[in-house]
């Protein structure tokens, strides 16, 4: 592999990698707040990106727009799913929320299916993701830059929310503890709904920008981004958001790079993902900046 | 203890009376019922083993469709004949010991036995590092393990032939034999869980620190239970591979482990015969809203089918069960015959000395 | 040092700290058999710690524990339960799915011999052994007068009965050594005198070393023929219940200094 491949790899890396960051941080947050996987993520993310592509194709609205209103539908979603189902099962044993999730998931997928096919649609993506850059003998996509970028401009908008703004102040407070801070006088509901909504526009916003880079979109386009963006948010340390970029980025370069180096192995792709996820599970469950908790007697 | 051997006859005649069902299906309904009904009798031996790791140890495992390929890559290698296995592998010749023999139908119940014994092995390699993890770790381990084994299924064409698959898999998992797997997976589980051993499997599930501290060693007794678990799965595999002629790893999907799961809790967590009951019950409705996603035409009307619509129900039977009705349809009760006694004998016969009502307590 | 002449338990300078923060500092302490010792103190003074330590749950960062002059520490709960030291909980921790003999019979699972392919084909010789531990289980709940509430939930019970059911469970275990974590904690006083006769009789019949943390003084005062006070982690006395109602040590660390300089 020479440098110019190198390079060119390294930078489609960091593109995929700063989606599965986008969709990683909403894993890392719900497990942050109430200890448990949202498998229903993913399948917010490919909600991200149906709700665009109706407000594109059926609806005609401009493309910028029609991105905001998908992030914002999206994000109504992820609320409503956490209202109607893991609410109820708030206080039950954690295996409960867990089946819950599960069903969720299943549920949303198939809801999918039936609604919209398994035939997956193809996104039009705007004119300035699909320019190409030629930079001497590397090329470049616009999508391989862009989505860099809106994923960092998209971090930093987060980041500020959740460091310098009250309800931020509240999701760290919840998730430190969130019996003393129901003692505090904070409603944990609504601060639970924030983190919901937070977490599903930055999933609408990966699947949006997802789609844009893969422009096939089907019901079960987020099954395989979901588990990487997993395993993202378990290298960096569940329930850190900076862990959770840090290990998107991690995550996607391991992927390009596995391929680039060994075409041979195109075929394990996913599953040297599923291999460092087990791995870190099992080395470091705490990944590379949680830290560790241990249980009372 | 006569009670006790009351049931046993009890058992035995069940045992005898299911056969002739068996028989009288076999002879009088079509083959494709009997397809249904082999599924099944197939899903019975899965759901039961699952439901031993995840309801009676309480260890939250999401990797039964891992253990079910192993066993069925097992049986599909083991059965195979050897002029079919040159047709199947034409790209790259199968690895060395499977390539050369293949075993006839009397070694059938061997192939489907060493099916188990590979899902065990499976579950004893993923076992001994995850099973040190709790809770929803546990699970995304657990789910992790299988999806590599799924990957190896898609990518090692010299064994599994990649996701092409194997194909021509002698079909002799008939109704008899499932029904007879079935009933030896449910009486050795029920067995087990009613033991000084499910005890201690269910004192960890209920809370490890006090199990520990009572003399369990937790982490063997969840691996005790993982394993029979993976055993029990393989077997399921072995015989789903002979029913459908064919695997792939398509066939192994997380889908499947989906089912279990929702049979599992819809029967009641922990409750053997619940699962046993709710799985073969839960095959057949399957099979019976498989119209809602054929297309139909009434009249000039044709309503295309809907492919999904019975899994979105599912999914959505699944969750509400987690909301409204957790405990599912059993419990943690099992069907017994203290229980049916209790029921429909007469009620004199519960008082000191008979049995108890639920077979936790026995 | 600590492990000589007939002592059967012994901690020798045990340490723990959680994150920085000691909890346990140089803890030495003797238990010689058959005596019934209590551990008092205050509120987080770190005696539920120390049933930890001797039960495995925490491994000191330092110092030794020894049973019957073996060297303990860092041993596996389970391990330290089969060598014969047998413990309840503070805060409870029955099988709640499971009934009230299912509950004394899991603390029999370590003495059975036949394998788990023995017990899934009901095979006589489980079958035997089973039928031997519900006797024997059967007979503990009966001593602790559970046996008519058996085949009942453990989770169930009213908090009194649990309190019975927990300490059956430990009994069940064989115990040499007994530790009691607060066994009189949400007891009526009628409730607590049954309890102290029935601490003093099972000693006697099953010829037991206890170690009990309990807040009601009234009971550590009346059965225990020694106590050992512990605050912030520290010994801060032992002695003969006499002893230890006069020592000025104690009251300060129990009502604080100021108390203390009225007293």
């Amino acid at each position: 592999m020479n440098a110019a491949v190198f390079f060119q790899q390294l930078i489609n890396g960091m593109s995929l990698g700063s989606l599965y960051a986008l969709l990683a941080i909403g894993y890392t947050m719900v497990y942050g707040i109430l200890r448990f996987i949202n498998f229903a993520h993913s399948d917010i993310f490919m909600v991200g990106a149906y709700s665009a592509f109706f407000f594109i194709v059926i609806f005609r609205v401009p493309w910028p727009l029609a991105a905001a209103f998908a992030v914002c539908l999206t994000a109504l979603v992820g609320v409503t799913i956490d209202r109607v189902a893991y609410r109820p099962v708030r206080d039950a044993p954690r295996i409960s929320a867990l089946i819950t999730a599960v069903g969720v998931s299943s549920f949303i997928e198939n809801l999918g299916l039936v609604t919209v096919g398994a035939r997956p649609k193809a996104f039009e993506s705007p004119q300035f993701m699909s320019r190409v850059f030629h930079i001497g003998p590397v090329t470049i996509t616009g999508v391989a830059i862009w989505v860099p970028i809106m994923t960092f401009v998209l971090l930093a908008v987060m980041m500020y929310v959740v460091y310098r703004t009250k309800i931020g102040m509240a999701m760290r407070s919840v998730s430190t503890d969130i019996e003393a801070t129901r003692l505090m006088g904070v409603d944990v509901d609504k601060v639970i709904s924030y983190t919901f909504a937070l977490g599903s526009a930055l999933a609408a916003a990966g699947g949006i920008l997802w789609a844009c880079k893969y422009p096939k979109i089907s019901p079960l386009m987020g099954v395989y981004p979901g588990w990487k963006a997993f395993t993202a948010a378990v290298v960096g340390g569940i329930g850190s958001i900076p862990g959770a970029m840090i290990g998107g980025f991690i995550i996607g370069l391991i992927e390009v790079m596995t391929v680039a180096i060994s075409p041979g192995l195109s075929g394990y792709r996913d599953g040297v993902i599923f291999l460092v996820l087990v791995v870190f599970l099992l080395v470091r469950p705490t990944g590379i900046l949680g830290e560790t908790l241990k249980e009372k007697v | 203890m006569p009670d006790k051997f009351r049931k046993t006859i009890l058992t035995v005649i069940f045992i005898g009376f299911l056969f002739v069902v068996a028989w009288l299906a076999d002879n009088y309904l079509d083959e494709y019922v009997m397809r249904v009904v082999r599924t099944g009798l197939i899903y019975v031996i899965a759901a039961v083993g699952y439901n031993l790791i995840n309801g009676i140890a309480g260890q939250f495992s999401l990797g039964p469709n891992g253990f079910m390929a192993l066993g069925g890559y097992m049986v599909a290698l083991l059965m195979l004949p050897v002029e079919q296995k040159e047709f199947v592998w034409f790209l790259q010749p199968l690895i060395w010991p499977f390539r050369v023999f293949s075993l006839t139908k009397p070694f059938f119940p061997l192939a489907v036995a060493l099916g188990g014994v590979a899902g065990a092995l499976g579950a004893l390699v993923v076992g001994v590092p995850s099973l040190r993890l709790r809770g929803d770790y546990l699970a995304i381990a657990t789910f992790g393990f299988s999806q590599i084994i799924i990957v190896l299924a898609n990518n090692l064409i010299p064994v599994t032939n990649g996701a092409l698959g194997i194909k021509g898999i002698p079909e002799y998992a008939n109704v008899y034999r499932c029904l007879a797997w079935a009933i030896v997976t449910v009486i050795i589980t029920s067995n087990l869980a009613n033991s000084s051993y499910g005890r201690a499997m269910k004192s960890v599930r209920d809370d490890e620190v006090a199990a520990e501290a009572m003399g369990i060693p937790i982490f063997r007794h969840k691996l005790l239970a993982f394993v029979v678990s993976g055993f029990f799965a393989g077997v399921a595999g072995g015989l789903m591979a002979s029913l459908i002629t064919t695997v792939s790893p398509s066939l192994f999907s997380f889908s499947m482990t989906f089912n279990l799961l929702i049979i599992i809790v819809l029967g009641g967590l922990g409750s053997t015969t619940g699962s046993a009951i709710t799985a073969f019950a839960f095959t057949l409705l399957s099979e019976a809203l498989r119209f809602v996603e054929s297309p139909i035409t009434i009249g000039p009307i044709d309503i295309p089918g809907i492919a999904g619509m019975r899994m979105l129900v599912f999914s959505l039977l699944l969750v509400l069960l987690m909301i409204f009705y957790r405990r599912g349809l059993f419990g943690k009760k099992e069907l017994s015959w203290d229980w049916v006694v209790s029921r429909f004998g007469n009620s004199n016969r519960q008082g000191v000395g008979t049995w108890p009502h639920k077979t936790e307590q026995s | 040092m600590a492990s000589q002449n007939g002592a059967i338990l012994a901690l020798d300078s045990v340490s723990v700290s959680f994150g920085g923060l000691v909890a346990v500092s140089d803890f030495d302490f003797t238990l010689g058999k058959g005596e019934l010792v209590g551990l008092i103190g205050p509120n987080g003074a770190g005696k539920t710690t120390v049933f930890n330590i001797i039960t495995g749950q925490y491994e000191p960062v330092r110092g030794k524990v020894f049973f019957r002059g073996r060297d303990i520490t860092g041993w596996r709960p389970d391990r330290v339960t089969c060598a014969g030291i047998a413990r309840t909980f503070q805060n409870m921790r029955l099988f709640e799915g499971l009934t009230v003999l299912d509950n004394v019979l899991v603390s029999r699972h370590s003495k059975l011999r036949s394998s788990m392919l023995a017990a899934a084909l009901n095979l006589p010789g489980y079958v035997r052994e089973e039928q031997v531990a519900r006797t024997k289980a059967m007979e503990l709940l009966d001593r602790v007068g559970l046996m008519d509430l058996a085949y009942t939930e453990a989770g169930s019970l009213p908090y009194g009965q649990q309190r019975r059911v927990e300490i059956a469970r430990a009994l069940a275990a064989d115990p040499e050594v007994l530790l009691l974590d607060e066994p009189a904690a949400g007891m009526n006083p009628e409730e607590t005198a049954r309890l102290m006769e029935f601490i003093c009789g099972v000693r006697d019949e099953f010829g037991l070393t206890i170690l009990l943390i309990e807040h009601d003084m009234k009971l550590v005062m009346g059965i225990c023929e020694r106590i050992r006070v512990i605050d912030y982690g520290m010994s801060i006395a032992e002695g003969t219940p006499e002893e230890i109602q006069g020592n000025p040590k104690v009251i300060s660390a129990y009502l604080g200094e100021e108390a203390c300089e009225y007293a």
